[in-house]
């Protein structure tokens, strides 16, 4: 009852407050001094935070750029761990500035809930993981499996659709948190484990034999994973999208943490305009000319991010697969600064 | 007090309407509640009015759409592909009810035998019930169902395999698979049968104790009593020709299939809620057999009544009326704990109603009043029956 005391007072001071909040967050932010950045209670990869404290992760990472375009300061960020059920309250409410918690774009969520989708910082989809010696190579052959998932996501309505569109039968046992979710998946209570496949490499490591369980190849769904800001605030709307923007087209040009200030020096219009050395693009947005080389030169570009966090060379090791630039046959496209 | 009486005998002095205590009490009352209901009524007007404006879908249109998600344990049907949110709020308001009833009685019958034996002459059995009351009480609810829910399920075989309980069927880690009766043509005459033992029963018992307080006489009821609530069923049913039979689960691809299935949140869930409230309510029935004067006892073994008939006849009818006000309140913590629910997947209505399908619809605002305005006419619900209780069990001075 303590959550839903807590989101519904959350829900009722929105509704009750709803028009304060919404106008000017690039201000209130610029005034408090720090980002209020909502996370996930702890996804390795994404958001997770160490024995320290330390956040990090590709959401983190994202959380840090925004509030290096803003401060020039990558630490000025306040993390707010969020559940899958509090996220949106506390987005609406105001307790966050930015929700940056692996969490899907989907039309009612943009459409209902009076936030912003703009930007897909890594393009997912739900899967299966299953023990390798229950000898299954494939999610049609599931039928009658005790499927183990989080409540508060997207991915019960995909497995509900999957196993009635292949007329399979399934018994769902929903846990509030992932950690409790991994326990009985562990122990043996279900046969499968689903969420989104970048999900399910992340938790495999949190099993005890982790070699005994295997991903299954099946898609079942999309899952978009970006942040969302409050509807009604354009501006802030922008620095979001324009920061992930920036991110990739660093990437696709080739400037990194390491050359950035190198770059400055550079005569290819594209990349003068992004790092700032030639145009105003960065008042257009409410932040200083420099906004994009702040961002890269404290958290790198969108390549750097993601092979830090879930790369090959990360414990969770997830290739770039259609994470990968437009240039390289991916999704990851940023519209031109000019 | 004395003045108010004094002041209705003499005749009232003649008074302007507004000047007359009364009524003006009266009217502030209820220009008070006016003002009340008007605040509340701005205040939900000005929340949907918002809602609006912040682009938040709001209203109780969602109750009647398509749910779409599977429910692990329902008491009533439950369709995935058609199912409503509406009948989502009644599978798990029906579970939150059978964790809570099932679970108040476990809890008192443990409560009330852990609190005797705490209170026992004998020195081994006290000091265990001491162990009892101390662990549990002093060890947060949740990590008690964690422990009993997880432990539970890593002592139990995989869900390929299952432990043959015999006539009990058959037990693994997801579940009791319990044998399912299957009610024949004809087996409507054991209920019925059933049905007037039970009248027969009670009817016995009143004669009896009738009969007890006109000559002094004590008529034998216990075992008439058994013998009719057993035999007439019996009777019934060779005479209907066996129509009773049982459906015992089979071994299948994923486990076992067929019988009545109890589900392993369920049986953890209630065990963590009913075992943790039998450690507070010991120490009230403790604090009530405490409560009542040793002399009691002493004057109750002069007249030559057994310890047992003592504690029967004597003590606990007295302690009763000190039990009861705070039993309430844990019958209350109990049916709330039991939210607790959605840590161990289980599906009660905070799981299924505020958890899965505030997230599918959004509209916190709408379903987390729903919930709680449930658990509130739950709460009062009980605490109505247990005054009533209460009031029956007061001691009725002649």
């Amino acid at each position: 009852m303590k959550h839903a005391i807590k989101v519904l007072l959350g829900s009722a001071v929105v509704a009750m407050t709803a028009t304060a909040a919404s106008a000017a967050t690039l201000d209130d932010v610029k005034e408090r001094g720090t980002l209020k950045c909502g996370v996930s209670q702890g996804l390795p990869g994404f958001s997770n935070p160490d024995a320290d404290g330390n956040w990090s992760g590709l959401d983190v990472d994202f959380c840090k750029a925004v509030a290096a375009a803003v401060f020039d300061d990558p630490s000025k960020v306040e993390y707010v761990p969020l559940s899958a059920k509090e996220r949106f309250t506390a987005l609406q409410s105001g307790e966050v500035d930015l929700l940056s918690r692996n969490t899907t774009w989907t039309m009612s969520r943009d459409t209902q809930l009076g936030l912003n989708f703009a930007v897909v910082n890594y393009y997912d989809g739900q899967g299966f993981m299953v023990r390798k010696d229950m000898n299954i190579n494939s999610a049609l052959q599931l039928s009658g499996a005790a499927v183990c998932t989080n409540t508060g996501t997207t991915t019960e309505l995909n497995v509900a659709d999957y196993f009635r569109a292949n007329n399979m039968d399934y018994e769902l046992v929903a846990f509030e948190k992932a950690d409790e979710v991994v326990a009985a998946y562990d122990a043996g209570r279900c046969d499968v484990y689903t969420t989104d496949q970048s999900g399910l490499y992340a938790q495999r490591l949190k099993l005890t034999n982790p070699d005994e369980h295997m991903v299954l190849p099946e898609i079942i769904s999309k899952e978009p994973l970006g942040p969302a800001v409050r509807q009604g605030d354009d501006q802030w709307l922008n620095v979001m999208k324009w920061v992930h923007f920036a991110m990739l087209q660093a990437e696709e040009s080739g400037v990194t943490q390491d050359n950035v200030e190198e770059m400055k020096n550079s005569d290819n219009p594209t990349i003068k305009r992004l790092l700032g050395t030639e145009g105003e693009f960065g008042p257009a947005i409410g932040l200083e000319n420099d906004w994009a080389a702040r961002v890269i030169s404290h958290v790198g570009n969108y390549g750097e991010s993601f092979a830090r966090n879930v790369g090959p060379e990360t414990p969770l090791s997830i290739s770039r697969g259609i994470n990968a630039l437009w240039t390289k046959g991916g999704l990851q496209y940023a519209p031109p600064i000019r | 007090m004395a003045a108010h009486t004094h002041a209705a005998d003499e005749p009232a002095p003649k008074v302007a309407l507004l000047n007359d205590p009364k009524i003006r009490a009266w009217i502030f009352q209820a220009v008070l509640l006016v003002v009340l209901a008007w605040l509340v009524w701005v205040g939900i007007q000005n929340m949907f009015a918002n809602l609006r404006a912040a682009n938040i879908s709001s209203g109780f249109g969602f109750l009647g759409r398509n749910a779409g998600f599977a429910i692990s344990q329902s008491l009533i049907e439950y369709e995935q592909a058609s199912s409503t949110y509406g009948r989502v709020f009644m599978v798990g308001l029906l579970n939150t009810l059978l964790v809570s009833a099932v679970g108040i009685v476990i809890a008192t019958i443990l409560g009330f035998i852990v609190g005797i034996a705490r209170l026992s002459p004998n020195w081994v059995l006290a000091r265990l019930a001491a162990a009892y009351i101390e662990t549990l009480r002093n060890i947060p609810l949740l990590l008690q169902i964690f422990v009993w829910y997880f432990s539970v399920l890593r002592l139990l075989p995989s869900r390929r395999e299952a432990l043959d309980l015999g006539f009990l069927g058959q037990i693994n880690i997801s579940g009791w698979y319990a044998p399912r009766p299957v009610l024949g043509e004809g087996s409507g005459l054991i209920g019925w049968a059933l049905l007037i033992a039970v009248v027969a029963v009670v009817a016995l018992a009143r004669w009896a104790r009738r009969r007890q307080e006109a000559t002094g006489e004590r008529l034998p009821v216990l075992w008439p009593a058994i013998g009719l609530i057993v035999g007439l069923p019996l009777v019934a049913y060779l005479a209907a020709g066996m129509p009773l039979a049982f459906e015992y689960p089979e071994q299948g691809n994923f486990g076992p299939r067929g019988g009545t299935r109890v589900y392993p949140e369920f049986i953890g869930l209630l065990l963590a809620l009913s075992f943790y409230t039998a450690a507070f309510i010991a120490e009230i029935v403790r604090a009530g057999i405490l409560a009542v004067n040793r002399g009691q006892t002493e004057a109750s073994y002069a007249l030559g009544l057994r310890p047992g008939q003592t504690l029967r006849l004597v003590i606990v009818p007295q302690a009763l009326r000190i039990i009861i006000p705070p039993l309430t309140s844990q019958y209350l913590n109990l049916t709330k704990n039991s939210s607790l629910a959605v840590a161990i997947a289980y599906p009660d209505l905070v799981s299924v109603f505020a958890g899965t399908a505030l997230n599918q619809t959004g509209q916190a605002v709408e379903i987390l009043m729903m919930t709680m305005l449930t658990y509130l006419a739950l709460s009062l619900l009980i605490s109505a029956f247990m005054n009533w209780y209460n009031a029956k069990m007061a001691l009725v001075e002649r």
